[in-house]
């Protein structure tokens, strides 16, 4: 199992409760959507998976490793094996389309040739290859997205994550978009896209999670 | 540990000597990368290293003059002769092996009254005036050297000396090396504390200069570290930054002491040459001016170590 939630609750100080009692598995070569409105917790039940919060109540499994029982130290080893696409992208705009790839392998401390290597079939993967020496403001916002989607993929974690990565793209671009996802899956890859794009989740034809409230409904 | 998957897209795993050789690959890039960042922006990083410097430049050159006045000290060891006068008719070379053997002595000779009469006809023309005396006033003397200049020490040894059999009196200018040490520990004490203050200045400088580079970098480290650096790669570069502004500013501070030892040797050689006196002002030597590196490099580490202790934490990805 790649991603389990066992009776997750998420409460903020203040007593907002982001997520409540929400349990659900994703299989190791499953590709799922998580909708829901804004403020329905989807960026909560994403940052439980990567650390950046702690579940208030509950467990979550990442590659059936219970995440409440690793400490604040295992943070980076969880976070290389999870590749994450973020709506604002989340790039350097002081450094190349090469060096931004290139980030997550030069914190895990690849060697240049092989980070060359990878670097270079990430960017050809999702077709950027002739701009490797670019700065990102260089690039239109669809290539600024396929930027971060090759760095979150540039070191093969075993699973995938989007939060709304088709937000600010038009139709044409969020199908392109969704088709990558789909070829990753393909070869293995746990992906899970949040978005609240109704009319591409049914397209798809996908598993759907959905939140309410902090609750999954379906 | 997160466990590697098996099927599926592989999670590449490097080995221990793999990581090591990353590590140290890491260090020396970030080491040099620093350098050539503030290099880059050398008017703003020039500043800082001239913060550093004269706050670390002041207590050196206090230092050094201090310890150069503790050498001209010893230079005047004459004065911490002992002269034990004897009384007429004792046993003088006896008197003198016992001398000889004690342990707190370095050197001691006999002058004879015959001796002494000599000299000081020759240092003084007054020769005759002694000859008209019926006999010779001049006592015979040993002059001992003792091995430590301690105003104790050489009280007690004073004490032990003149319960020797045969010695009349036992003559020291006590108060003249007592005041001369007294004076030394008064400017030992300030310089000390002079240089712990400025000491913290230049970790509250530092610390603050790296505090802002913390903020200006603060997108960077949020998405590093969402990317999985570990707390010590995100450290890393800004120790390597306080580690520069250390070392720049000691060798701001080294050229600052060079240069006024420069200016002032010309004016002390002449002072201490009105007292007849062969002096020649001792500049940094190796151990010192290694000396001034290590406190400076030390520092500033600390003072970045201090900034990222406090700052980094704060910033998480969000």
């Amino acid at each position: 199992m790649s991603i389990r939630f066992d009776q997750v609750s998420k409460r903020y100080e203040g007593g907002r409760e982001a997520l409540s009692r929400v349990s659900f598995e994703l299989a190791d070569d499953e590709m799922a959507f998580l909708t829901g409105h804004s403020g329905a917790g989807k960026s909560t039940l994403m940052k439980l998976i990567i650390m950046m919060e702690r579940p208030s109540q509950g467990q979550v499994f990442l590659q059936n490793q219970n995440l409440n029982r690793l400490s604040k130290r295992h943070i980076p080893q969880v976070r290389r094996n999870v590749g994450v696409v973020f709506q604002n992208h989340q790039l350097l705009f002081d450094r190349t389309v090469f060096d931004n790839v290139a980030l997550p392998l030069t914190v895990a401390g690849y060697q240049p040739r092989e980070i060359g290597r990878r670097v270079r079939a990430a960017l050809s993967k999702v077709g950027l290859a002739d701009k490797e020496t670019r700065l990102p403001v260089a690039l239109s916002g669809g290539e600024q997205q396929r930027v971060g989607i090759a760095r979150a993929v540039v070191n093969k974690p075993p699973v995938l994550l989007a939060d709304e990565p088709t937000g600010n793209l038009d139709p044409d671009l969020s199908a392109e978009i969704m088709n990558l996802f789909q070829q990753f899956n393909q070869v293995g890859v746990t992906v899970l896209v949040a978005t609240h794009d109704l009319e591409l989740v049914r397209r798809m034809g996908l598993r759907q999670l959905t939140l309410a409230n902090g609750q999954l409904t379906g | 540990m997160v466990k590697q998957q098996t099927k599926g897209a592989s999670t590449h795993s490097l080995g221990m000597t793999d990581k090591v050789r990353s590590v140290g690959a890491h260090h020396r890039e970030t080491c040099v990368k620093t350098l050539r960042d503030l290099l880059a922006s050398w008017a703003t990083s020039l500043m800082t290293w001239m913060v550093i410097g004269i706050a670390l430049a002041l207590p050196a050159i206090l230092y050094l003059l201090l310890s150069n006045a503790t050498s001209l000290g010893g230079g005047f060891d004459g004065s911490a002769r002992i002269n034990l006068y004897l009384e007429s008719g004792s046993e003088a070379q006896a008197l003198l092996a016992e001398i000889r053997a004690l342990s707190e002595i370095e050197t001691a000779k006999y002058i004879s009254a015959d001796e002494a009469l000599k000299s000081f006809e020759a240092e003084t023309g007054f020769g005759n005036i002694l000859l008209s005396l019926p006999r010779n006033p001049l006592p015979d003397v040993i002059e001992a050297k003792p091995f430590e200049l301690s105003p104790l020490a050489l009280r007690l040894l004073t004490t032990k000396l003149s319960d020797f059999q045969g010695v009349e009196r036992v003559a020291i200018d006590l108060e003249w090396i007592e005041r001369l040490f007294a004076l030394l520990a008064l400017g030992e004490r300030f310089v000390t504390t002079l240089g712990l203050f400025l000491s913290l200045g230049v970790v509250l400088a530092i610390g603050n200069t790296i505090r802002l580079a913390i903020e200006n970098r603060r997108a960077e480290i949020e998405i590093i570290k969402l990317v999985g650096a570990t707390d010590a790669f995100v450290r890393r570069p800004f120790l390597y930054l306080g580690f520069w502004y250390g070392f720049g500013g000691a060798l701001v501070a080294w050229l600052m002491v060079q240069a006024s030892l420069i200016v002032l040797s010309g004016p002390i050689e002449q002072l201490l040459d009105s007292y007849q006196n062969q002096f020649l002002l001792e500049g940094l030597d190796l151990i010192t001016t290694l000396t001034l590196f290590g406190v400076g490099i030390g520092l500033g580490v600390v003072g970045a170590a201090v900034a990222v202790g406090r700052h980094l934490h704060t910033i998480e990805p969000n």
